[in-house]
């Protein structure tokens, strides 16, 4: 079981407030991702959770269970860190054994678990050597098999990829998604980084200076953001926020249109504008295009669009996928 | 751009280093060079060729019973020094790792203690020492010895935890460590090598230290630093007797230093580079 609740909860350093007041539920089984820019507050929400900071007000219950003052260590939560944060002078058995030799069990079914873990994460030729030995990705799997030899209630993620490079982000967020599918235990997951976020979460928590914007899931708030804030975090490249008389035109303060659901033309459109910059991905194609009396908007279009810096062309959003905002900033 | 340094100025430089360092342990040499001359040898004149007899030992030996300061000298250095690792350890963990707003001034006022100069204070710990029956006691000498170098101590290993990631500690605790779990299995293994260097600094000092050991003490837990001190009057003008005497004193701790010489400078030198 790993349910988690937060009532009321807020954290104040001294005069500064991190987290005002956040509500939320996490259901037993769901993969939940916090995201947020730099100092939104999600890695303290996290270590909140985790017990690494006392709360300055309010309730964290986990399996209907009150946790707010109790110790990191008696939550039956594991963490894995940004930093790995594996002990040096260990092995990796050791490393692994850790929780287990401080949770008193005996040799042997230490000894078996370790084991086990070694095997699921690939890490079996790995046990006597020190995480000074290994690579990036292989501390990350031994951070990773300390915290699942615990069979943990929930497992908190605190940025855990940002350390490696590109290619073994993207298999490392693999392999985290299928360990969620195969343990079925809940998991949070911090990040700034929408794409993992997108990939990852069942449910995604964004987070603005302590406060929740909104939970949802990714399509959810890919389709239907709440408001200003979530439009322009959420997705890549960036929903283009249009202000003045286009949006005025659909009745709104601010409009929002992703750069997919632009259409491109030679000869005639919405908005006219002329060529930037253009991004060639091979699949897709990326114009920022200065459109007269708009500012820089970013399409998304066909890999072979055939269209390059310099051109005029002509951009007419899909009134369909059309995001409206008022003056509030939230959703019309 | 690296600096060009010809072959000429090299030697030119190593010779200097090398004068330098003569000429600084010049006086430990010949001390050693005479300890090993008879009395006559050592009245005749300088000389850098000892007759290498052990006669001066043997006497010193004999008439004052070495192995009885020897064995108080290390009695009081190691134990301050456990003493002091015992209190320094956990006192330098919260500042590093738990630190508030006065952590710093903390810090300061104790390296403040080690600025006043000792005599000030000797009337009052005297009187202490002597009404609390502690006067030429092995266990009071400890307690001063670990006191007047904690300061060092808990600033040296405060350097040293700081060094250390806080996201290691908070690994361990969540992994279900207690407090004194995190810092025997995680903390002190880590910076076992910064202990190890402070372990050795604080037993020089405590070895060398002069003031307070000649002050409290007498005969029985009088160390090598009383030794000296009490051979040096009578034995004045006995120059071979009193340099093997202090060759004796300075021996041990000069073969410890040398033997642990890697360990110091890494530990002195921890964190410095990365």
């Amino acid at each position: 079981m790993g349910n988690i609740t937060l009532k009321n909860v807020s954290k104040s350093f001294g005069a500064t407030i991190i987290i005002p007041n956040i509500d939320l539920v996490i259901e037993d089984g769901e993969f939940v991702v916090f995201v947020g820019p730099s100092g939104c507050g999600k890695s303290t929400l996290l270590r909140l959770i985790a017990g690494l900071e006392d709360t300055s007000s309010g309730t964290i219950n986990i399996d209907g269970r009150d946790v707010t003052s109790e110790a990191p260590g008696k939550r039956k939560l594991a963490m894995v860190f940004q930093s790995y944060a594996l002990y040096p002078h260990m092995t990796v058995a050791k490393n692994i054994a850790f929780p287990l030799k401080m949770a008193g069990e005996s040799k042997e079914a230490i000894e078996k678990k370790v084991a086990d873990a070694a095997r699921v994460l690939n890490l079996t030729n790995y046990l006597e050597r020190r995480p000074g030995q290994l690579s990036g990705g292989q501390r990350q799997r031994v951070a990773i098999g300390r915290a699942i030899v615990r069979q943990p209630s929930a497992f908190l993620f605190d940025e855990p990829l940002s350390n490696l490079d590109a290619a073994l982000r993207g298999t490392m967020r693999l392999e985290i998604s299928e360990l969620h599918h195969q343990l079925k235990t809940t998991m949070i997951y911090v990040t700034h980084d929408q794409v993992e976020a997108m990939t990852m979460a069942d449910k995604i928590v964004v987070l603005n200076a302590g406060n929740i914007e909104q939970v949802g899931s990714p399509m959810e708030l890919y389709k239907t953001p709440k408001n200003l804030f979530v439009a322009g975090f959420i997705g890549s490249p960036r929903m283009n926020l249009i202000e003045g008389a286009p949006a005025d035109k659909h009745g709104a303060k601010t409009i929002g249109i992703r750069p997919e659901h632009l259409g491109i033309s030679r000869s005639a459109g919405e908005w006219k504008g002329k060529v930037g910059v253009a991004e060639h991905l091979g699949s897709d194609t990326f114009l920022h295009v200065h459109a007269d009396g708009i500012g820089m908007v970013t399409v998304r279009a066909e890999g072979d669009v055939g269209v390059s810096h310099g051109d005029d062309i002509y951009l007419t959003p899909d009134a369909a996928k059309l995001h409206r905002f008022g003056a509030d900033g939230q959703a019309i | 751009m690296a600096r060009a340094v010809t072959t000429q100025h090299k030697t030119i430089a190593t010779a200097a280093a090398w004068i330098v360092a003569l000429l600084i342990f010049f006086p430990i040499l010949y001390t050693i060079i005479t300890a090993f001359k008879s009395e006559q040898e050592a009245i005749q004149g300088f000389s850098l060729i000892p007759s290498g007899t052990i006669e001066s030992f043997r006497e010193v030996q004999a008439q004052s019973g070495y192995f009885h300061f020897f064995l108080n000298s290390v009695i009081l250095s190691v134990g301050s020094t456990i003493l002091a690792l015992i209190v320094a350890i956990p006192a330098a963990w919260s500042m590093a790792f738990s630190p508030t707003k006065r952590t710093k001034d903390i810090l300061m006022w104790m390296l403040s203690t080690k600025m006043m100069p000792a005599v000030a204070v000797l009337f009052p710990i005297y009187l202490i020492f002597r009404d609390t029956g502690l006067l030429d006691s092995r266990f009071g000498l400890m307690i001063m010895l670990m006191l007047i170098n904690l300061p060092i101590v808990v600033w040296m290993l405060y350097t040293y935890f700081r060094e250390i990631p806080g996201e290691i500690l908070e690994a361990a605790r969540m992994d279900g460590a207690s407090l004194w779990g995190e810092i025997w299995y995680v903390l002190t293994p880590i910076a076992v090598p910064g202990i190890a260097s402070t372990m050795l600094l604080n037993i020089i000092l405590a070895w060398n230290e002069a003031f307070w050991t000649i002050r409290l003490t007498t005969t029985e837990a009088a160390p090598l630093t009383a030794f000296i001190s009490s051979f040096s009057s009578p034995q004045g003008l006995f120059w071979a007797k009193l340099s093997a005497a202090s060759t004796l004193a300075i021996a041990p701790i000069l073969i410890m230093g040398w033997f642990s010489q890697k360990q110091l400078v890494r530990g002195l030198t921890f964190g410095a580079v990365k």
